[in-house]
């Protein structure tokens, strides 16, 4: 049995050692936020967070998940209230498909956490910490308006 | 992918002993190398002993080195403030690769070890020497701009990818392991990743089940004045076509030492000694850095599509040292 913390519930699960955390939380657990895009951690789409981190669930074995605070985008509002990034993605139109969205918030999420103070984050700076998420629509002039949005 | 065992290592020890007994066992640390090739069916362990856990996820510090265990995180090192004062081409390096969610996974260790990008050896269908030994090289009549220019054999041209390792080469770093018999080594880094020759598929020194514990970087006069310079596809989140880690101790004008070593272009972390023995002596200036990459490039040799590698990795030795020689310090 693996037990897996995720977005602050416990659970049990009997996986076999070949799962990924990604499969674990789409197929076990029913959280399809995080999207598998290449399945070979090249396009970011299944980004979340482990004990705070960003990191990509297709490449992380569910087994090696013990103890670990795991948070998908369906963990990121509180309640009703949505965070800021997520506002930020809808008033800006940083989408467009939607399918690599909730990598893009997740990694911007932790983006923002990363640096010690925000003012370090221009333009460049930006982009060069989210390349780890590709857009194949291309809304990227949007995303970095949404995450310049949520940083100020 | 193939069924395999999941174990996680108790100790240091208790994990080189439990590799070190099964012939196809290997470690698993951050995972975005094994993962990734177990998916693509080019690694099939039986074994998999987790050491991610492992009291091995430090930095340690005094005056006259840096002690870094395997398993602290490429982000860890690359952020840690000491290390990119007293050492900047290791941050440098590091922020250069991957995206932050893999820096983030992977760990120094497993950066030093990962495999070759080649896209013969990641494709089970592809001869390749390295991933199975005896098939043949399918990249020395293929598409081989990617592949390597110096260092190569008839039996394999992989470049060898890592970008922290070009770093590392010209630092006089000190690897320690633990052998799957109990015993220990200290192993220079130079010498530590052979050259591919007629066994490819041994891209080490490592005996099966020895793991990698710490790194140990000594305080170098020159340490300080280091630089790490890439030039890839992409301007982010992509791979070298050429790099250059590089290290200058210049007084009055006058080199008294320097380093270079190249990456993205050889198949092991590639120092050069010819070309930091040419600038001893000599003026810290353009014409001499120019002079010293040709020697750097001096025993490449092009395939059918990479020879523009190697007039770009002169100018990437050469831009590197000019860089360099204008920082303040």
């Amino acid at each position: 049995m693996v037990r897996l913390t995720v977005n602050g519930e416990h659970h049990e699960l009997a996986l076999d050692p070949r799962t990924t955390l990604l499969d674990a939380l789409r197929d076990h657990l029913g959280l399809t936020g995080a999207k598998k895009g290449c399945d070979h951690g090249q396009c970011g789409a299944c980004t979340v967070h482990v004990d705070g981190r960003r990191v990509l669930s297709c490449l992380a074995l569910a087994v090696a998940q013990r103890g670990r605070e795991i948070m998908t985008i369906e963990g990121l509002a509180l309640g009703a209230h949505l965070h800021p990034m997520q506002l930020a993605f809808i008033e800006c139109d940083a989408l467009q498909c939607g399918f690599c969205t909730p990598g893009q918030i997740m990694s911007a999420v932790a983006l923002l956490a990363e640096v010690d103070h925000r003012r370090e984050l221009t333009d460049v700076a930006i982009r060069e910490r989210m390349s780890g998420n590709l857009c194949r629509c291309g809304a990227y002039p949007n995303i970095l308006a949404a995450i310049r949005r949520v940083r100020t | 992918m193939r069924p395999f065992a999941y174990v996680e290592g108790v100790s240091v020890a208790d994990a080189a002993a439990a590799v070190h007994a099964a012939p196809t066992a290997i470690f698993l640390a951050g995972g975005t190398t094994v993962v990734d090739l177990m998916k693509l069916g080019v690694l099939a362990p039986a074994t998999l002993v987790d050491v991610h856990r492992l009291p091995l996820g430090d930095i340690e510090l005094d005056d006259r080195r840096a002690r870094i265990g395997a398993c602290v995180r490429n982000a860890q090192l690359a952020e840690h403030p000491d290390i990119r004062a007293r050492w900047p081409v290791v941050g440098e390096a590091l922020l250069s690769g991957m995206s932050p969610q893999l820096r983030n996974m992977s760990t120094v260790a497993g950066n030093v070890l990962q495999r070759t990008r080649c896209p013969y050896y990641r494709d089970p269908h592809s001869a390749c020497n390295k991933r199975e030994p005896g098939t043949g090289c399918a990249a020395r009549t293929g598409w081989d701009r990617d592949a390597a220019v110096l260092g190569t054999s008839p039996h394999c041209i992989a470049v060898f990818p890592s970008d922290l390792a070009t770093a590392l080469a010209i630092l006089d770093t000190i690897i320690y392991t633990r052998r799957g018999d109990g015993g220990a080594r200290r192993l220079p880094f130079d010498g530590f990743h052979r050259l591919p020759g007629r066994s490819p598929e041994r891209e080490t020194v490592l005996d099966h089940g020895e793991l990698v514990t710490h790194f140990e970087l000594p305080d170098l006069a020159l340490s300080r004045r280091s630089h790490y310079l890439k030039v890839r596809d992409r301007a982010s989140y992509e791979f070298a076509l050429a790099s250059a880690a590089v290290a200058l101790d210049v007084e009055r004008g006058l080199v008294r030492d320097a380093r270079i070593a190249l990456g993205g272009v050889a198949t092991r972390p590639w120092r050069c000694p010819a070309a930091e023995q040419s600038l001893r002596g000599r003026r810290a200036e353009p014409a001499a850095f120019r002079a010293a990459a040709d020697l750097a490039l001096a025993d490449a040799v092009a395939g059918a599509h990479n020879g523009f590698k190697i007039e770009l990795a002169r100018h990437v030795v050469a831009r590197a040292l000019t860089e360099l020689a204008a920082r303040p310090g």
